[in-house]
């Protein structure tokens, strides 16, 4: 990197400076290349990522109110804390966030194992219906509440007459009825992201080698035997995948489900995150929201370190 | 063929920001008003065509809905951002943008130009422009007066058979109901019926929990029924006022109401909610704004002689819920003095006049105090009845707190049949308690 | 000879079970698209016939006579939702309509009809444009600084690179409204509230897990003895990874790029909370069209097919990745 000569060198001419720097990175060593490289996506992920972490976790101390900002920020210890953990409302927010979440972990399992089971028999045109099923996942969470909420409309939805269609229910609310509710939200991540566990549990099953059904066959074990001793254990891993990232990405969920219900009807359908959003920036209690904040992020976080494990499992397989 | 694409989007990107930068670059004697988007507001976007065309200046429009007009423009004022010039901001933000430096203050502005106050209605002055409440110290000019009023299908109500069935069974007329006890009888007795071949419900009223919408539907009730914010003579004493005997009486009879009389599926609604199922035949009656009642009158399917309106019911006393917003110009806008034109532009007794025609609600005296004001619209004189006695909501610093505790815990109750009127209140007023505490008025 | 034949296998499934596997999957694909095309075609309704119950299935070109009272299945397409879509209108008495000049052009002729006028354009097209000004941009950064990250990453040794490896996944965990906070006041400090500059900083550091994760699997693929045979043959270090590892991960980068522009294209927590108007994107604007009144469905299917269409010609360009795009890299078919 000490390219000593250009320096002393105080060549006048601008094109030649720059060609020299141009050598100069050129030639630069592997050490400095690294650090160059990798250098800018640090310094934007302490900006943007770290630095805002250590605000928040300050913040969270503090009585602060992003909507009055000439007040004296005063420190009141765990006072925050304390509130969020003696709140029944907070409480009942998790409790809502943990029907979601495990009722959309289930049927996602369910739907998306056994979809990959019957797209893994190979049959004609099998690669493009995966395509196909594939769409929801990847369009707009928040477009796709707004048009379920027209699907959902009580009196002249789809979904209204579609179930009319079976028998007399009259008008079916599935965002605004008590009941209801809670399981609308289901179904529609559950119709959005089925599909993700599919695509991994594919993935799962084609690594499995054919000799072992091979072998087994010989054994002449029945078909329940097969699946039980030789799919299941194998693409339990990649299940295992795929079932944490629905985890950690609905128990932060925002966009869904504050476009579908807003959290109404009451507080029925009022995830953490949507509970969060009112606290942080309508009411404008952003210490007290950046505890519930952390309190969040600390849960998500250590699913994550989880799932990062998992993660190395399955690819060193 | 991905190389190929993303080269070519990199291009599309880079021509597209680059064009983007020119655009701005070219407009320079632009506004930028910002409210919610609604029936008044595209009437002033008609309005201001004048001032453009007076002055050169461009006028641009920021229309969010009401559901999200507080979110979206409390964000915009706290992040400081530029984005309005202009902000036609609800009564209840005067105290938090005027203590905290969102909002310009007029007085020295109305002074140098010679705008009167007193030119505006003392009511709407008061609960639109100034900040201590009582005090001369002006933030806005009224621009939109507003109150909660009732709008009923004036061809329903004058069918012989059903007039004669009303009779038959509750032995007074089928007319617009006085007090909340009518209302509930009028509601109960057209849901259910058909009418042209449709099944139809009693009335639509306001459910929504994300922005106001409950909290400014059930205080029309809350208001008739005797709820008080505080003890009239010692501030933020709420304990006895907000959980009285006769509130829960009201919140109650608002959920009865809800139970009994509205359409399926009416678990979230705001004006345009009500507004939509009144017009599509649904409901016998609605509550709404007076600012919508202009393009009811006009509206192609239930306008002219189909529509009639009433003020809010009472039923201990007479009171309406205060809607309407004043003009502001933003503290953090670069275009000040461009926006002041458009204020002293809009003070103008003409202007104000033709903002009436066009649909828009004038405070100006020249306008309301006119004699022939009631007649120049079916709703003309019942708005200048619910100006006459309308009650606000909190318009602290801290309203938007105050606001979302008031929607959960009515909503919880209301629509979501979590627990009673007076658990609901009670846990109303802990809240609130908590707010003043942490804001130290307590 | 019966018993050689291996019809219960799983390795090579009967053509029964063949048939019954591909059965099912159509229909639930079938029934998984339907709310898109439904909510597609609902942006060629009219806004009558997009609330009409029972629901009107099938469209037509020609014009539908209907009998009051009386359901038909048909209604004709209009183009009243795009129009209603890309502008703002004002309901005024016929008088004040009369006063006017008469219609200029065919979508001034279809609001009057509804007893409106044109106020002006709606800021749609301005949202989508910033949309695609802020997710081609951070797009552009994001691959940028990822790609030599991941070939940083690859290549060299890096002190605590499993710690910063995952330290830079774990950025896409945070819950996106705990993030926005404190970005919101950091934002408010330096004037990045509400600018595109923000936002693209905002999205390419939330796209830097996705990134380096991915392309580090990509490059991770590329021999280092093409490298090594051209340090050999007097390239240099960079020149080599210019000249031998870039073009060699081209369809990597490829396919990186759809996948972070598909984030930054859905992205709709930071939008909602971190701008205003200006840099505004379309998602948390498609939802407050129908907040104007009049059941504006067809304005909002006109406006989720606009924003849609993208997405879904990026996923089918993107499905072979998709795997690997949605496990970090972790997975590859």
């Amino acid at each position: 990197m000490q390219d000593s000569s250009t320096i002393e060198a105080q060549a006048p001419v601008t094109q030649k400076r720059s060609r020299s720097l141009i050598n100069k990175l050129m030639n630069m060593s592997d050490r400095s290349m690294a650090w160059l490289f990798i250098g800018p996506t640090v310094v934007i992920l302490l900006l943007i990522n770290i630095f805002p972490l250590l605000w928040t976790i300050y913040l969270s101390f503090t009585n602060y109110r992003a909507n009055q900002p000439t007040r004296d920020i005063e420190w009141v210890g765990l006072r925050n804390y304390e509130r969020l953990l003696n709140s029944e409302d907070i409480w009942g927010y998790l409790q809502v966030t943990a029907h979601f979440v495990c009722w959309t972990m289930i049927l996602q399992t369910i739907i998306g194992f056994g979809l990959a089971l019957l797209l893994n028999r190979n049959f004609k045109g099998s690669s493009f219906f995966s395509t196909v099923i594939l769409i929801p996942m990847m369009l707009s969470p928040a477009v796709v509440g707004v048009f379920w909420t027209y699907l959902f409309q009580p009196q002249t939805g789809i979904m209204t007459y579609i179930i009319n269609f079976f028998g007399n229910f009259g008008p079916v609310d599935f965002i605004g009825n008590v009941d209801l509710a809670p399981w609308g939200i289901v179904l529609v991540d559950t119709w959005m992201w089925s599909p993700y566990v599919m695509l991994i549990c594919l993935a799962g099953l084609k690594s499995i080698p054919p000799s072992l059904y091979e072998a087994a066959e010989v054994d002449r074990a029945s078909t329940f035997r097969k699946f039980w001793s030789i799919t299941l254990p194998m693409v339990l891993p990649f299940l295992l995948l795929a079932v944490l990232f629905r985890f950690i990405e609905n128990f932060k969920m925002f966009d869904l489900v504050n476009e579908l219900t807003s959290g109404g009807p009451g507080s029925i359908t009022e995830l953490a995150s949507i509970n969060l959003k009112r606290e942080a920036f309508e009411k404008w209690r952003t210490g007290y929201s950046s505890a519930f904040a952390i309190i969040l992020f600390v849960t998500v976080f250590g699913a994550g370190n989880i799932f990062v494990k998992v993660l190395n499992r399955v690819k060193n397989r | 063929m991905l190389q190929h694409l993303s080269r070519t989007l990199a291009t599309v990107a880079l021509t597209a920001s680059i064009g983007v930068s020119a655009a701005k670059a070219s407009a320079a004697d632009q506004l930028t008003l910002c409210w919610a988007a609604w029936d008044p507001a595209n009437a002033l976007v008609e309005l201001s065509k004048d001032f453009t065309n007076k002055t050169g200046i461009e006028m641009k429009f920021e229309f969010v809905p009401w559901t999200n007009f507080a979110d979206r423009f409390q964000n915009e004022l706290n992040s400081q951002g530029k984005l309005c010039d202009l902000m036609i901001g609800d009564s209840q933000w005067i105290g938090g943008s005027a203590t905290y430096g969102h909002y310009v203050k007029l007085n020295d502005f109305f002074q140098k130009e010679g705008i009167d106050i007193n030119n505006f209605l003392p009511a709407t002055v008061e609960a639109y422009s100034t900040w201590p409440k009582g005090s001369q110290n002006y933030w806005a000019l009224p621009a939109m007066g507003d109150a909660l009023g009732w709008v009923y299908r004036k061809d329903w109500f004058a069918r012989p058979e059903l007039r004669k069935a009303f009779k038959a069974e509750y032995g007074r007329e089928l007319t617009p109901p006085k007090t909340w006890d009518e209302l509930k009888d009028v509601a109960t007795f057209f849901t259910g019926k058909e009418i042209d071949g449709k099944k139809v419900y009693g009335a639509a009223i306001y459910t929504e929990r994300g922005s106001e919408g409950i909290t400014m539907g059930a205080t029309a009730a809350l208001y008739s029924w005797g709820f008080e914010y505080q003890n009239p003579n010692k501030p933020y004493d709420m304990v006895g006022y907000v959980n009285s005997p006769q509130a829960a009486e009201g919140l109650k009879f608002y959920k009865e109401l809800y139970k009994c009389c509205t359409p399926p599926g009416h678990s979230d609604a705001y004006m345009v909610a009500n507004l939509d199922a009144y017009k599509s035949g649904q409901v016998a009656m609605q509550m709404n704004w007076f600012a919508f009642f202009p393009g009811i009158a006009k509206d192609p399917q239930v306008g002219g002689e189909k529509s009639g309106f009433f003020v809010n019911p009472s039923e201990n006393i007479a009171a309406s819920t205060l809607g309407g917003q004043g003009i502001s110009v933003v503290s953090y806008s670069d275009k000040k003095d461009l926006a002041l034109k458009y204020i002293k532009w809009f003070a103008d007794a003409n202007v104000q006049k033709k903002w009436w025609s066009l649909g828009g609600y004038s405070c100006h005296k020249a306008v309301l105090e006119d004699p022939n004001f009631k007649n120049t619209a079916p709703f003309a004189g019942d708005f200048l009845q619910a100006m006459s006695g309308v009650k606000d909501f909190w318009q602290e610093p801290t309203y938007a707190e105050l606001l979302q505790s008031m929607q959960k815990r009515l909503h919880d109750y209301v629509v979501a049949d979590q627990g009673t009127a007076e658990q609901a209140l009670d846990k109303l007023v802990k809240d609130w308690i908590q707010v003043f505490e942490d804001d130290g008025k307590l | 000879m019966k018993g050689l034949s291996t019809s219960h296998s799983v390795v090579a499934p009967t053509a029964w079970s063949k048939r019954f596997a591909a059965l099912v999957v159509v229909f639930y694909a079938v029934v998984a698209l339907v709310p898109i095309v439904w909510i597609m075609l609902t942006g060629f309704k009219s806004p009558a016939d997009s609330i009409s119950y029972p629901p009107k299935f099938i469209p037509t070109l020609s014009e539908v006579e209907e009998k009051p009272g009386e359901y038909s299945p048909y209604y004709q397409m209009t183009l009243e939702g795009y129009v209603n879509l890309f502008t703002s209108r004002s309901r005024q008495s016929k008088e004040y309509l009369d006063s006017l000049p008469p219609p200029e052009t065919w979508y001034d002729e279809l609001v009057r009809s509804r007893q409106m006028v044109i106020t002006g354009a709606s800021n749609f097209s301005q949202r989508y444009g910033n949309s695609l000004i802020i997710g081609f941009g951070s797009t552009f950064m994001a691959i940028f600084l990822g790609t030599l990250a991941a070939y940083g990453f690859s290549r060299f040794k890096v002190p605590l690179k499993d710690d910063l490896l995952f330290f830079i996944l774990s950025t896409r965990m945070m819950p996106p409204i705990a993030a926005a906070i404190p970005i919101f006041l950091m934002f408010r400090a330096t004037g990045l509230a509400d600018t595109h500059a923000g936002m693209v900083l905002l999205y390419t550091a939330v796209n830097m897990g996705l990134a380096v994760w991915l392309l580090h699997s990509f490059i991770d693929e590329i021999p280092r003895e093409y490298e090594e045979a051209a340090m050999i043959d007097g390239y240099t270090r960079l020149q080599a990874f210019i000249k031998v590892v870039l073009p060699q991960a081209t369809t990597g980068i490829a396919a990186t790029a759809m996948l972070c522009l598909v984030f930054a294209w859905n992205e709709y927590a930071f939008a909602l909370l971190l701008t205003s108007g200006s840099a505004q994107t379309a998602p948390p604007f498609i939802p407050t069209i129908i907040g104007e009144g009049g059941l504006d469905w067809p304005a909002v299917g006109a406006g989720t097919t606009l924003f849609l269409i993208p997405v879904m010609v990026f996923t089918i360009l993107v499905r072979k990745h998709l795997l690997r795009g949605i496990t970090f890299g972790a997975l590859r078919k």
